[in-house]
């Protein structure tokens, strides 16, 4: 098997430091170039939550699969990524989303994966400061969070450490026929391009169709034992499955730090960054409707960020039909931290030739082209 | 005017002068305010709102800025340094 | 969740300083209505804060007294957290604040620079307005022994401030040159009644020894500050001391002006002649126009007051006292430059973002400001940066980024109580 001297990773967030990672790991000469500093993107906005997701089997595939990568590598994980094994609690308001619970009770334990069926009462005592009554929820105790911007680092640096360079600061004008053109003209040639650069895709492989869906996120100052589960409203679902409308959904973190996170809000075609007020109250609104303590509680920050949006909901993961030295590994939308691991061990064992670990279809770049059908 | 208000820093009976701050009352009582992150004992650093450091419980409510408020008879202060 | 105020001014004015309360009286001359709006429990700013047990001192009473028998209306206690056009949102302890104005007239005054060296967590290691604010607030000072240093003029109004309350000031110590401080002197001496004050302090300072090229190297204590070691033209010297009282001149507060869209041109806000800002119908008085002192500020606050309510040919009547008064900012600047060896106070495990408690060392390891906060979390706690990231703009060089609502942590509900633009006027 012939492995090439050099890959050239162009994105250093957390999907890019994965792919450095596992390629670097497999003794690949890894180069990753980002415009700005690692996690200036989408990975440092992000909320973290690592969960395993039912509403597709393409979706449960990945994200279960990479879900067990995190977990391997817990152990590992320095404080600074705080990983924190807290699961995740599905809470249903009422009876028609309570059988939407066991639907996904029915759909997790069919696959393995370990979840618990709570009612009214339980889901309180686990929740303390839910408003009661609800109608009752789910716990995913294999879920958990990490600090994206750290947990990105922690994998650059063990790449460095396998011999991966990172330049930082140097947008990259174009990539093809295995070299990536940095804007002053530098070029660095290897066999492979990993487009690794989220939002910025589509400008380096014109074809694939990625939008920025802005979020809103406000974290609050340090209250220790307020939370102890991510919680999530079933109805977040709705919410990230329309594709035009503005939605918010209850959404709600603890951090290593005490501190909790606020979410969540999706906007299509907003591209302005500015906090967005009249959405950052109704997010906070509906938050209040589930956990009305938050309203008390001091907000500290509050940020927005674009999660990388393909039509589909699902990422692009493969070689780019119109030159195969090109392999994207973009378009994550809300589920960027959580697969990223996943897309790097698919990314590698495209590179090498050889079995990916789920089947790789839904993935592939050429769906998106297929569809467009222009060329 | 040299009237004095009594507040209690953790239990302690403090008095101070009339229209002092919570922070004043604080310092009086030999405590400090807070506990940094990292457990590093803190006191009031820029004494008009800004830094943060010199936050307490008052009656309960933790986390107030103690230069901002101004003692009232029989307040509860809690510090945490 | 929190009740919602709503309060209509003709013209709303952010900062109860001398240039706020000067700005609110020319306004309310016009009849319009006023609002004057301030975070602190009583209205005064830093250099008129009221100590607890004294009377005003007579320069700023007749501007109390005005204010008091004015129909201005005050709101205590009230922390402006964002702005949009035409709206601001403020929240006090019990409740959010939506106030609706016609115009805006931001008076945010100061802040002061905090430069880290070890030691400057310990406990009455504090500002020297820091400890001016708090004794004014009480705090007992009288047989304290003080050291204070840093920079710029607050430290000659504190330690004199600070040895009328009873304490025993052991020196002074000055950063800037023996020649930069003998001109400023000398420049301020020909600034209308500033003569008379700089005597007033030589005669109050009479006696403590005031060091220039000196600056603090170390505070040491257990638990809190027992002393202090200082260089003085290549020497060091350490001096027991009880409280530290350590800044280096002031840092604008213009996160709000940011937040409102006006230009800044290096940190300060840009206006014209009749104190508008970039943004028409807002205009900014005071500190965050050019670090000028008390009577500058007194004298633009009447000038964007009257312009705010369209009375331009009084606010001119004031453009020549103003440029009187304006000279100071030249001579502020010229005086106190911070010098590089500030730069190599810190060590690598001193701490630099209190809040979080981020040494100086972890700090090196980033380029930019978002980058060693993300990775980090400096800048990250409940003062925003307020503290720290001016000082790591002078260690580092880093701009910080754009300023984001809440401009103070404030509860959730108030958070979620911001007017939106699209939302209709009730």
């Amino acid at each position: 098997m012939n492995k090439p001297t050099e890959v050239v990773i162009v994105g250093a967030g957390i999907v890019g430091a994965a792919c450095a990672l596992e390629l670097s790991t497999e003794g690949l000469r890894v180069l990753v170039i980002d415009e700005s500093f690692a996690s200036a993107g989408s990975t440092g906005a992000a909320m973290g939550h690592i969960v395993v997701m039912d509403d597709s089997e393409a979706q449960f595939a990945i994200t279960r699969y990479s879900q067990i990568l995190w977990d391997d590598l817990r152990d590992q994980l320095p404080a600074a990524v705080e990983f924190d094994p807290c699961g995740t609690l599905w809470v249903a308001a009422d009876e028609e989303e309570m059988r939407e619970v066991r639907r996904k009770f029915d759909y997790y334990r069919e696959r393995g994966v370990n979840a618990e069926i709570l009612d009214s009462q339980q889901v309180c005592d686990a929740e303390p400061h839910l408003r009661a009554p609800l109608a009752g929820g789910l716990r995913v105790p294999g879920d958990s969070v990490i600090y994206p911007p750290c947990a990105a680092e922690f994998l650059l640096q063990k790449a460095r450490a396998q011999g991966a360079r990172i330049i930082q600061g140097q947008p990259v004008a174009a990539i093809g026929k295995g070299a990536a053109r940095l804007a002053d003209g530098t070029v660095f040639a290897g066999g492979f391009i990993v487009n690794a650069a989220g939002q910025s895709a589509p400008k380096l492989s014109p074809g694939i169709s990625i939008k920025p869906r802005k979020g809103h996120l406000v974290i609050t100052d340090r209250y220790p034992n307020f939370l102890h589960h991510q919680v999530l409203e079933l109805g977040y679902l709705k919410s990230a499955h329309s594709v035009i409308a503005d939605s918010v959904a209850f959404n709600v973190q603890p951090r290593k730090t005490g501190q909790i996170l606020i979410g969540s809000s999706r906007q299509y075609g907003a591209e302005n960054s500015a906090v967005d007020e009249s959405i950052l109250a109704r997010m906070l609104q509906r938050a209040f409707e589930y956990m009305p303590d938050l309203n008390s509680l001091s907000a500290i920050r509050v940020w927005t960020g674009f999660r990388p949006a393909t039509l589909d909901k699902l990422p692009l993961i493969g070689p780019s039909p119109h030159d195969p030295s090109v392999l994207v590994a973009a378009g994550h939308e809300g589920r960027g931290i959580t697969t990223s691991l996943a897309t790097a061990k698919l990314i590698c064992a495209q590179i090498l030739g050889q079995r990916t670990a789920i089947p790789i279809q839904p993935y592939l770049p050429s769906r998106q082209m297929a569809a467009e059908a222009h060329v | 005017m040299s009237e004095s208000v009594s507040v209690r820093v953790n239990g302690n009976l403090v008095a101070v002068r009339a229209g002092s701050t919570v922070a004043v009352a604080v310092l009086a009582s030999g405590a400090t305010c807070r506990a940094s992150v990292t457990g590093q004992p803190r006191s009031p650093l820029c004494g008009m709102g800004t830094c943060f450091e010199c936050r307490v419980a008052i009656n309960g409510e933790p986390r107030r800025r103690s230069c901002q408020v101004l003692c009232e008879a029989n307040m509860e202060i809690e510090t945490d340094g | 969740m929190d009740s919602v105020k709503h309060l209509r001014f003709d013209v709303a004015i952010v900062g109860a300083g001398p240039a706020g309360i000067a700005a609110a009286l020319t306004a309310a001359d016009s009849g319009r209505n006023v609002g004057l709006i301030d975070d602190n429990p009583a209205a005064g700013g830093q250099i008129w804060r009221v100590a607890h047990d004294s009377a005003r001192p007579s320069a700023s009473s007749i501007w109390f007294d005005r204010l008091n028998k004015s129909a201005v209306q005050i709101v205590r206690g009230a922390r402006v957290f964002h702005a949009a056009k035409g709206e601001l949102a403020a929240e006090s302890d019990d409740c959010a604040i939506q106030i609706s104005y016609g115009k805006l007239i931001l008076a945010t005054g100061a802040r002061e620079l905090f430069l880290p060296f070890p030691g400057w967590t310990l406990p009455n290691v504090m500002g020297a307005g820091g400890l001016q604010a708090l004794v004014k607030s009480g705090l007992d000072i009288s047989g304290k022994r003080i050291v204070i240093a840093g920079t710029g003029p607050l430290l000659l109004a504190v330690a004199a401030y600070a040895r009328k309350s009873g304490a025993k000031v052991i020196g002074i110590c000055e950063q800037t040159t023996r020649s930069r401080m003998a001109r400023f002197g000398l420049q301020m001496m020909l600034v209308p009644g500033k003569a008379a004050e700089a005597l007033r302090f030589a005669y109050d300072l009479r006696g403590i020894p005031h060091w220039t090229d000196c600056w603090p190297v170390a505070a040491f204590g257990n638990r809190r500050v027992e002393s202090v070691r200082i260089s003085r033209r290549g020497q060091t010297s350490e001096i027991e001391c009880d409280y530290l009282a350590c800044g280096f001149h002031l840092i604008l507060n213009v996160e709000l002006p940011r937040m409102c869209g006006c230009r800044l041109r290096e940190n300060f806000v840009q206006v014209d002649e009749y104190q508008q800002t970039s943004v028409a119908g807002i205009f900014c008085a005071g500190e965050p126009t050019g670090i000028g002192g008390l009577e500058l500020a007194l004298v633009e606050g009447e000038i964007a007051g009257y312009a705010a309510t369209n009375w331009e040919d009084r606010a001119k009547h004031l453009f020549a006292k103003r440029a009187r008064f304006r000279k100071v900012v030249r001579i502020l600047q010229d005086a106190f430059p911070l010098r590089p060896e500030l730069k190599n106070l810190a060590r690598p495990d001193t701490l630099v973002c209190r809040c979080e408690d981020v040494p100086h060392e972890r700090l090196c390891e980033h380029a930019s400001w978002r980058a060693a906060k993300l990775h980090a979390r400096c800048g990250m706690g409940p003062c925003q940066g307020r503290v720290c990231a001016p000082a790591v703009e002078f260690l580092f060089g880093w701009q910080i980024d754009a300023v984001r609502p809440p401009l103070f942590p404030v509860r959730c509900s108030s958070l979620a109580a911001i007017p939106s633009h699209s939302a209709p006027r009730i």
